[in-house]
C-alpha cells in the first residue's frame, strides 16, 4: 500500500491516520472530510484519482494539523518513529511538515526497522529535512521546483535562508544544479524538477524533458506541483518503475491541466477530476506509440 | 517564533529619493534582510527590497537598495540592532543594478503578480484573490486556505499569518498587487 504523510492547513485537524478516499471532491479520512485546496490534501487527491484510473489501488494517509508553525509535525514525526517500523508499506510519500533534522533521522531509523523497506518519495518541508540531514541517498524520489533543486545543489546551505536561488529562481541553472546536487550527495535516487519544463535525472544526469502540454495559466492555479508528486507516487505503488512513472506523471499532469481549460481562476481540484482520462491516454499512447500533439 | 514579528506596518518618516546614487546592502541570510528592511523602514528610510545583481555572488536572495548618500546612517541604525550588512556596494554599473522581484503577468481579466517565487492572482474586476501558487514552505497550503476567495483588502496579510521566507514572498507580492489595485 501507498502511504502518504503531510500537513493539513488547519490547526485544530487532529492527527489522522487510515485509508483515503475521495468524496465530492473532498478527502475523506476517518470521518474526517478535508477540502482539496493544494499543499498534501491536492497530493492525496491526485494519488487517489490515478489509483482509480489503475483499478482501485488503496492509499493510507498519515495526517495531522500544522499551519507552519511546527506543532503538528512535531506530533506526527513523534507518531511515524514509534509506528512506521511495523507498517509494511510498499512506497511512502513524505510531504508538507516542517524540516526538522533530528525528528527526520528518526523517522529514517524506524523505515529501516521495516521488514521490507519501501520506495521513499519526498517533496517539500520534508525533502529539506532530508538534504538538511545529510541523508538525501537514502531516498528514490525527490521532486523539487527549480528553487528547492538550488537549495538540494547547495552543499553549504544549511536552511534555504542561506541559499541564493530558493526564492529567486531561474529555471535556465537546472542542469547545472542537478550536477551539483548529484556531485555533493545532496539528491535522492532520481530526481523529478517541476517547472515550465520538467526534468527527470539521475547521478549519470539528465534523462528526459517535458515540456507539454503547456497552458500559460497553469503558472497561476496552486497546487499542480503537488498533484504531480502524488500521480508519481501512485504510479509508482502501481509496481511501475520509477522513472517511467515520472515521466508518464508529468505529461498526465500537464495534459489534466489542458483538458481542464484552465483560467488563472482555476481550482486544482478541477485539474485532479481530469486526471484519469489524461492517464488513460498517456497510457494509451505508451502502448500504441502515438505522440501528443497539444 | 515567526519573522513577521519584526514586519509590524509603520508609516515612512521621510523619503529621501533619488534614482542615483543608490547602493545595495548584501546580506548573507534572508531573515536578516527581512529584519533590516523593517528597522529601516521603522526609522523612515525609503529602501527597497530586491533581487542581487548578476555581478554580487555572495549574499543570499535579497538584496536591500538605499540612497548610497545615507550609508553612514543607515548602517550605524543596523548596527544599533546588530543586522550590520555582510558588504554595501555601490550601483556604479549596469552589472550591479539590484534585479526586479517582481514580474506581472496581464490575463485580461486577471492579473498575477509574481514576487520571486510566490504569485498571487486577482480578478481584476472584483478583486478577489482567486489564486496563489508557489513555494514549498511549510505555511503555503495555510497562506492559500486563507486568502484565496476573499478580496485584496478583506484578505488576512501574509506578514500576520504567515511563517517562512514564501510567507515574506508572498507579502511583497500582496503589497504590489495592492499599489496596482486599490486605490
Amino acid at each position: 500500500m501507498l502511504a502518504i504523510v503531510g500537513t493539513v492547513p488547519d490547526q485544530k485537524f487532529p492527527l489522522t491516520t487510515g485509508k483515503v478516499s475521495l468524496k465530492d471532491d473532498k478527502i475523506c479520512i476517518q470521518g474526517k472530510q478535508i477540502h482539496v485546496n493544494r499543499g498534501t490534501p491536492a497530493l492525496l487527491a491526485a494519488a487517489v484519482k490515478t489509483g482509480e484510473a489503475l483499478g482501485q489501488l488503496e492509499v493510507f494517509g498519515y495526517l495531522v494539523g500544522d499551519i507552519g508553525l511546527g506543532k503538528g509535525s512535531r506530533n506526527l514525526y513523534e507518531y511515524l518513529t514509534k509506528n512506521l517500523g511495523r507498517s509494511e508499506f510498499s512506497a511512502i510519500t513524505f510531504h508538507y511538515l516542517q524540516p526538522d533534522v533530528d525528528w527526520h533521522n528518526r523517522v529514517l531509523f524506524a523505515i529501516k526497522e521495516m521488514v521490507k523497506q519501501p520506495v521513499l518519495i519526498a517533496d517539500a518541508g520534508f525533502m529539506y529535512a532530508a538534504k538538511m540531514s545529510g541523508q538525501a541517498a537514502a531516498y528514490d524520489l525527490f521532486t523539487p521546483d527549480a528553487g528547492e533543486l538550488a537549495f538540494l545543489a547547495d552543499e553549504a546551505a544549511p536552511h534555504p535562508f542561506y541559499t541564493r536561488g530558493f526564492i529567486l529562481q531561474d529555471e535556465k541553472r537546472v542542469p547545472d544544479l542537478i550536477k551539483r546536487a548529484y556531485l555533493h550527495k545532496n539528491a535522492s535516487r532520481f530526481l523529478l524538477v517541476k517547472g515550465e519544463k520538467d526534468y527527470l535525472a539521475d547521478r549519470d544526469g539528465i534523462k528526459a524533458t517535458v515540456n507539454a502540454p503547456s497552458c500559460e495559466a497553469m503558472e497561476a492555479i496552486g497546487g499542480t506541483g503537488d498533484t504531480l508528486t502524488g500521480i508519481a507516487a501512485a504510479l509508482i505503488e502501481s509496481g511501475m518503475e520509477i522513472s517511467k512513472a515520472a515521466i508518464v506523471a508529468t505529461k498526465a499532469n500537464r495534459l489534466a491541466g489542458y483538458y481542464a481549460r484552465p483560467t488563472p481562476a482555476t481550482q486544482v481540484i478541477e485539474i485532479i477530476r481530469r486526471i484519469p482520462g489524461a492517464l488513460e491516454e498517456i497510457l494509451q499512447e505508451k502502448v500504441t506509440g502515438k505522440a501528443t500533439k497539444k | 517564533m515567526s519573522f513577521f514579528e519584526f514586519l509590524k506596518p509603520k508609516k515612512e518618516k521621510k523619503a529621501p529619493e533619488s534614482d542615483k546614487d543608490r547602493g545595495i546592502l548584501v546580506f548573507e541570510h534572508t531573515s536578516e534582510v527581512i529584519r533590516a528592511e523593517s528597522v529601516l523602514k521603522a526609522s523612515g528610510w525609503k529602501i527597497r527590497v530586491m533581487g542581487p545583481p548578476p555581478e554580487i555572488q555572495s549574499g543570499c536572495d535579497l538584496v536591500i537598495e538605499f540612497p548610497l548618500i545615507e550609508e553612514l546612517n543607515i548602517v550605524r541604525t543596523l548596527q544599533k540592532v546588530g543586522a550590520s550588512p555582510l558588504k554595501i556596494v555601490p550601483v556604479s554599473s549596469p552589472l550591479l543594478r539590484p534585479v526586479d522581484l517582481f514580474q506581472i503577468k496581464d490575463f485580461d481579466q486577471y492579473l498575477m503578480v509574481r514576487a520571486a517565487n510566490m504569485k498571487l492572482t486577482i480578478d481584476k474586476d472584483t478583486k478577489i484573490i482567486v489564486n496563489i501558487s508557489g513555494g514549498g514552505c511549510p505555511d503555503v497550503p495555510y497562506l492559500a486556505r486563507e486568502m484565496v476567495g476573499r478580496s485584496l483588502e478583506d484578505a488576512p496579510r501574509p506578514r500576520e499569518i504567515g511563517h517562512t521566507l514564501c510567507g515574506y514572498a508572498l507579502q511583497l507580492a500582496y503589497e504590489e498587487m495592492t499599489r496596482r489595485c486599490l486605490p
